[in-house]
């Protein structure tokens, strides 16, 4: 199915700009001079085995870690250095981040809808309430819901400010398939009707090859494909895109592409 | 015009005071939710001052010094009590974040450090009415200790007392977002190396010649000589406050430069992707 065509809202310049972007530890590189850039209303996908980059190339999008050479711009800021004129732009959801578990759901919205400037925060919480299906949760607190729950919350979160840029670490891991469904349908909703940019980083396959207008694979720390999903696919000889990973991951890709 | 546009309208990035009251009212809720922790606030300094209190009462019973000296112990723990509170009371707020997992969306989020700081500094001043207010009320009713009998003198000690933990505040958590949970320990601890420094419970030339300039060179060492002026010869010197501030002005500063210096740090070093429970 062809993908609609991502709003741009008349905004100029990529929301995310990215060049020669290297990030070393000690003696491991984990990013490796990277380049690219991504338009307006599209959802990229960072894929990757584990310690391939991504979650170190999504921390220097949102400028929680300073690369060591190159340059990461979001929304048109260096997020090394001036990433304060942009974060109430972005937003951001993880499995791995917790909001505070002894606050109770609607303290927590509240709470991150005042850090993000939101005004009439009592019509922004009832609004995401009623969006994520978390009405009769409001008064719960966040420690004492299911998994599915918190993810329902931790996305309400990330859509409180209504971001222009949306980074997503594995959004749907460890969710059940409906759940993940009811995930995955909101984001593409989202990303379509408001017209955001949204990266996620995620090993779900299908998740990727339905949601991504673009797919950016990395293998230590370096770009080694960049393509939409589908082209990906027709360029290694595969049926879908999990045998493209699953074929990189073992081979690399010049050789599963030679295997073609 | 979309409803992005729209929204990003009423979204501002200078909604500084908004950002420190979102993050007071945090604390604060995590504090309205747990009755034991308030308890636990409490109980610490109620525990210290019962036993400073008893044991001044039986040291007046033994000794004309200590009878003359009604109020030297219970004073020095209570003010003492102030700085351990308040410190902790700042860092504690800082480290729910980590134990919440929480920290990844407060860096990822406007706030700003100096905001952040500015609601710990709040939230410290909170936790510490909660848990000193009862303990003074308790002093008096006990021991007949009034601590706001010090008069203005008082506000001088707390005001003192206070921006030093805030110091000691800022270098600990600063220490905890470069290296995480594993320097949890410092702190918790950190307040404690000037117990013994900052003379609480005995005069600073009770210390070896060589340890004396460290002592002086400590805010709160003015604090509790200070005290032992008004106490033991009903005078209060502005000049030691005075001092005290002078040099607080420095640690506050220090503080503030070596929690800068730690987060720019974590950032480069990867750590704030990293930390959790």
């Amino acid at each position: 199915m062809q993908k609609p065509t991502p709003a741009t809202n008349g905004r100029t310049g990529p929301p995310v700009e990215v060049r020669d972007l290297r990030k070393v530890y000690g003696d491991v590189t984990a990013v490796d001079g990277i380049t690219f850039e991504l338009a307006h209303g599209t959802i990229t996908a960072l894929l990757g085995g584990n310690g391939a980059g991504k979650t170190t190339t999504i921390s220097m999008l949102m400028g929680l870690v300073i690369p060591t050479s190159g340059e990461a711009r979001v929304l048109g800021a260096d997020m090394a250095r001036e990433r304060h004129k942009v974060l109430h732009r972005m937003n951001f959801e993880s499995p791995y981040v917790d909001v505070p578990m002894r606050l109770t759901v609607r303290q927590n919205l509240e709470v991150f809808g005042r850090l993000y400037g939101v005004r009439d925060i009592k019509g922004r919480v009832t609004a995401s309430a009623a969006d994520f299906r978390l009405v009769d949760l409001l008064d719960r607190p966040y420690g004492k819901l299911s998994a599915g729950q918190k993810t329902r919350v931790s996305l309400a979160k990330a859509l409180i400010n209504e971001p222009e840029l949306l980074l997503l670490d594995e959004p749907t891991a460890s969710l059940d398939p409906d759940t993940a469904d009811w995930v995955r349908r909101k984001l593409e909703a989202y990303a379509r009707s408001r017209g955001a940019t949204i990266v996620l980083a995620s090993h779900n396959m299908a998740e990727v090859e339905r949601l991504a207008d673009r797919v950016i694979m990395l293998e230590s720390g370096r770009i080694i494909a960049d393509e939409t999903p589908r082209d990906l696919i027709a360029r290694f000889g595969r049926s879908n895109l999990e045998e493209v990973f699953l074929a990189i991951a073992r081979r690399g890709a010049h050789e599963a592409e030679a295997l073609t | 015009m979309t409803a992005t546009h729209t929204l990003r309208e009423q979204t501002t990035a200078r909604a500084s005071w908004g950002r420190i009251w979102a993050m007071v009212l945090r604390y604060w809720y995590v504090i309205r939710s747990s009755w034991p922790r308030t308890a636990e606030l409490v109980y610490w300094p109620l525990v210290q001052m019962l036993t400073w209190g008893f044991l001044q009462s039986y040291l007046a019973q033994t000794t004309s010094f200590a009878a003359k000296a009604a109020g030297l112990f219970i004073g020095g723990v209570l003010l003492w009590d102030i700085l351990v509170r308040s410190q902790l009371g700042f860092a504690v707020a800082f480290l729910e974040e980590i134990w919440s997992r929480n920290l990844g969306h407060l860096m990822m989020s406007p706030l700003r450090p100096s905001e952040l700081v500015a609601a710990l500094i709040i939230v410290s001043l909170i936790k510490l009415a909660v848990a000193m207010v009862p303990v003074a009320v308790l002093a008096y009713l006990f021991f007949g200790f009034n601590v706001l009998g010090l008069g203005i003198a008082f506000a001088f000690f707390f005001l003192n007392l206070v921006i030093m933990s805030w110091s000691l505040g800022l270098v600990s958590t600063g220490v905890v977002l470069r290296w995480g949970l594993g320097a949890e320990s410092f702190a918790w601890l950190i307040v404690f190396v000037f117990l013994p420094l900052c003379c609480v419970y005995y005069p600073v030339t009770t210390l070896p010649a060589w340890l004396q300039p460290v002592a002086l060179a400590l805010p709160p060492t003015y604090v509790f000589e200070g005290l032992r002026g008004i106490v033991l010869q009903g005078v209060f010197e502005p000049v030691l406050m005075l001092k005290a501030f002078l040099l607080n002005l420095v640690y506050f500063a220090a503080g503030f430069a070596a929690f800068a210096y730690f987060l720019h740090s974590a950032r480069v070093h990867g750590s704030l992707v990293q930390m959790g429970e």
